[in-house]
């Protein structure tokens, strides 16, 4: 216990741009949210630490003080029933204390549950998928998956972004430490939570209710942009998907097989939801939710085998040749 | 000596039964000192099941990346761990204690109802056999996995048809269900035989404060099981005759999957912890050589946290969405079960003031119940604190809490319980050698394990992942919780030693080892049937010391 407290003081300092622990630190908060709960929890924090070292203290000292000396005398010990006055006291004690840790938490539950956001504030829908998320901009005509951008939100003129959270089958939870608290996604039970970074940068997170075999590997990026940044990447991404005949031999094998059951490319006959929109693949880091970087190599990989980097995903298979897995390898690799 | 004296003289067993008939014997009694061994042999099994699985995890996550099991089996490892170790590891435990000691300690000859006592005993293992099943039966139609794989509070609608195909979900529900209707027997039996059949002179308020923490527990079983039994039928019901309370994709909620379960799941903490109590409030008077601090107050405090503790379920849910005014309210109860909580500690740690503490094996463990137990109710606090839970809330912080009240505390105490119960149960002593390597070497391990795995979950490691990302600053925190294991395991195989090596070859423990005060220290060890020839009259809560010490007997200060 004592190695954990004393990391947990040098780790409340943490707060740099990059911090030193990880990335995911709860105690490097970047926006409101986070910000507000880590202010609350370093006071629950020396709250109960100082509590710990009041009872650990009196519990080492009765256990050495009162221990059988090896002169014992062999008699019993004067026999005390009880005190009213000391049994008062610490029922009374302990009744101000929660009183006062309760108070410091209602004001923050408020604080973040009930926020005023600015009329700027972006409007994401955030949809779980077992096990990848689905993000829809309402109003800008952008989907995506799996990769969050959001624009950075300066104190003067704050563009916070408001997540509303839905789920298409189990529930999932969406954790991004550094920005906000957890928040589930149910489905039948629309949640919101609302994130406002104050300096960009990626922010990475993960899926935190256990969803099916891969919740592991249902993992969540925040990409936070400048404003001009943020608009161009909206502006990119609202554009039908690019047509090259290049490779029309892998689009042919796209377009007939059963990826078009799940896949949406806008502009082209592709318009499946199970799965991510693959108009923009390019445009992303990762592929499979952040479990492998979106090379070409693991783009192939992933279409011939999608168990070998993340066992268990709802994606099968499709036992296409090695020419079609390359065509459309190559077709892919031209969504941008 | 005393089944001496009952044995009539000139007649000599003809050597020993057929081992058929002995067995037959144990199978069909409804002695409560058979049922209660039986009990807690049956819960040894599992731990031994259950701790093979929790390693089979800690190996799993011992680097980012591993490929010691696929995700569908650790999947598995988790839910049946929980399960297992709830419900036919804890569970049976203290009930097991209980339905051995009770009768004893308010000086009974038997449980209220011994039929249902043995009714309720085969229900509870016939529903961990049934669990185990899962893993040759639950194939289904579909090829679907085998054992369960819901996680062991199995929310909604993972559990569907549709998610969760082949018959490992039914086999989940059904040995839930069954264990349940175990338990409810369990805790019917026991209040009535507090409250019917305490032995002259017991009133309430002269009970071992064991009597009165089983008695609490008791009601919590009733309040708490109900509900999961109905929620396993309704699960049941979803899932074979087109029932949708639980089944979002026809319209139906998970969320009230959640009450469900957390209003059995909070309480049930209670139900394990509660007995954990019983056992310190015995061993910690009787090794600091002075009367509990407090009786009154120690009793109240007992019955103030069973009825606080059913309206803090919610805490569970602070991320699931409710409305700021409903995390306000069980932020507050939540809080304030550390008042009555914090009382107990106070009043365990006055009553070793000014004693003399013997830092026998038992004691060492119930001085470290007290430690640890401490530790879990302040991260507890943290956890109040819905804000904070929602960073803190299914990542590794809260496994690593709930397993130092679940092992830190509860398993301490009931490992203190064999300690200080081993030479009534068997009539010999437990080598106390053996007894104080097991409490270093687990104590080692308990804090290696689970002291480091609260920094993994404040680095933002959520609970229920096969495998994580190189990078996050987790694997050291991963790698020291997996070497706490290696400790943790050799404690625990020393213990089943000792405890085997003790009741072959151990010393004769004499009717009462610990010179103690409550009444099954007044009969053989192990008592004989129908435990006392003479029903006892008590005047106090500690008649044994009433008998040793009659120039300063208890009664004139009660």
């Amino acid at each position: 216990m004592v190695p954990v407290l004393l990391w947990l003081a040098i780790a409340s300092f943490g707060k740099a741009a990059e911090p030193a622990l990880s990335p995911t630190n709860i105690f490097a908060p970047a926006s409101t949210p986070a910000n507000s709960i880590l202010g609350l929890s370093l006071f629950v924090l020396g709250v109960t630490a100082s509590i710990f070292v009041m009872v650990f203290t009196l519990l080492v000292y009765a256990v050495v003080k009162y221990r059988k000396r090896t002169d014992d005398d062999g008699h019993e010990p004067p026999q005390v029933y009880g005190s009213n006055q000391v049994e008062l006291a610490w029922t009374v004690i302990p009744v101000l204390i929660v009183v006062i840790l309760f108070m410091a938490t209602a004001r923050v539950i408020a604080g973040i549950q009930q926020p005023s956001l600015p009329a700027g504030a972006i409007e994401v829908i955030a949809i779980g998928h077992q096990y990848w998320w689905e993000f829809r901009y309402p109003g800008l005509k952008v989907v995506t998956a799996n990769e969050l951008h959001v624009p950075v939100s300066d104190p003067q003129h704050p563009t916070p972004t408001h997540i509303q959270l839905l789920s298409a089958d189990t529930n999932h939870s969406f954790w991004v430490p550094r920005l906000a608290g957890k928040t589930d996604l149910i489905a039948n039970h629309p949640n919101s939570t609302w994130i406002d970074p104050h300096e960009t940068g990626l922010y990475l997170g993960q899926c935190a209710q256990y969803c099916g075999t891969q919740h592991a590997k249902m993992l969540l990026r925040v990409y936070v942009q400048s404003r001009d940044e943020f608009d161009r990447w909206i502006q990119a991404q609202s554009q039908p998907a690019q047509r090259s005949d290049a490779v029309s031999r892998g689009r042919q094998v796209f377009e007939a097989t059963a990826c078009i059951n799940c896949h949406a490319v806008a502009g082209t006959v592709a318009n499946g939801r199970f799965g991510p929109d693959l108009t923009h693949l390019m445009s992303r880091d990762t592929i499979a939710s952040g479990a492998a970087p979106n090379t070409p190599e693991n783009l192939r990989i992933w279409i011939r085998q999608p168990d070998a980097i993340k066992p268990g995903s709802k994606m099968p298979a499709m036992e296409l040749t090695e020419q079609d897995i390359s065509a459309v390898t190559a077709y892919l690799g031209t969504l941008r | 000596m005393a089944t001496e004296l009952l044995a009539p003289s000139g007649i000599t067993p003809a050597g020993p039964r057929p081992f058929v008939d002995r067995l037959h014997g144990w199978i069909a009694t409804v002695d409560h000192k058979r049922l209660g061994v039986m009990y807690i042999l049956y819960a040894l099994v599992f731990l031994m099941i259950g701790g093979i699985e929790a390693t089979i995890m800690r190996i799993q996550l011992i680097v980012p990346h591993n490929h010691f099991v696929s995700p569908q089996v650790f999947n598995r490892m988790f839910t049946m761990h929980g399960t297992t170790m709830i419900f036919f590891v804890v569970m049976p435990l203290v009930f097991g204690f209980a339905n051995y000691l009770l009768p004893l300690m308010i000086g009974a000859r038997d449980m209220a109802f011994p039929r249902l006592n043995a009714f309720s005993f085969w229900m509870t293992a016939f529903g961990g056999i049934l669990l185990y099943f899962s893993m040759l039966g639950a194939n289904g139609l579909y090829g679907a996995g085998n054992a369960p794989d819901v996680g062991w509070f199995a929310y909604a609608p993972l559990t569907s048809q549709t998610f969760s195909r082949g018959h490992s979900t039914d086999f989940w529900t059904m040995a839930v269900l069954v264990s349940g209707i175990g338990s409810i027997g369990t805790a019917i039996n026991m209040i009535t035989t507090i409250l019917c059949l305490r032995c002259p002179g017991m009133t309430l308020g002269k009970m071992p404060l064991f009597a009165w923490l089983n008695l609490v527990m008791s009601g919590l079983v009733l309040l708490a099981v109900s509900p999961l039994t109905a929620a396993q039928i309704m699960l049941t019901i979803d899932r074979y005759l087109g029932g949708h309370f639980f089944d979002t994709q026809a319209g139906g909620s998970a969320v009230l999957w959640m009450h469900f379960f957390w209003i059995f799941g909070h309480p049930e903490v209670y139900v394990l912890v509660i007995p954990a109590f019983a056992y310190v409030s015995e061993v910690i008077p009787v090794f600091s050589r002075k009367a509990i601090f407090g009786y009154p107050v120690m009793v109240a405090a007992s019955v103030a946290i069973a009825f606080v503790s059913m309206s803090v379920w919610a805490h569970h849910m602070f991320t699931v969405g409710m409305s700021s005014h409903a995390n306000t309210f069980f932020v507050l109860s939540t809080m304030a079960i550390a008042v009555p909580t914090g009382i107990k500690i106070f009043n365990w740690l006055a009553t070793m003031w000014g004693g003399k503490i013997h830092f026998t094996a038992a004691m060492l463990f119930s001085i470290g119940f007290l430690f640890q137990f401490l530790i879990a109710g302040l991260t507890g606090i943290m956890l109040s604190s819905a804000p904070f839970n929602w960073q803190l809330g299914n990542s590794y912080f809260v496994v690593a809490h709930f397993h130092y009240v679940i092992v830190g505390g509860i398993l301490f105490a009931i490992f203190s319980a064999f300690y200080y119960w081993f030479p009534k149960m068997s009539g010999k002593m437990c080598n106390e050698a053996l007894g104080k390597l097991h409490f270093v070497l687990f104590a080692i391990g308990f804090h290696l394990t689970f002291d480091f795995m609260h920094v993994p979950g404040l680095l933002g490691m959520p609970r229920r992942i096969y495998t994580y990302e190189p990078g996050r600053g987790w694997d050291m925190w991963n790698l020291v919780s997996t070497i706490g294991v290696v400790f943790q395991a050799a404690g625990v195989l020393i213990f089943a030693g000792n405890l085997l090596w003790s009741y072959f070859k151990g010393k004769s423990a004499g009717s009462d080892p610990w010179d103690a005060w409550t009444l099954e220290w007044s009969t053989s060890s192990p008592p004989p049937a129908y435990n006392f020839a003479s029903i006892p009259t008590v005047r106090s809560r500690r008649p044994v010391w009433d008998l040793k010490h009659p120039e300063d007997p208890d009664w004139r200060y009660e």
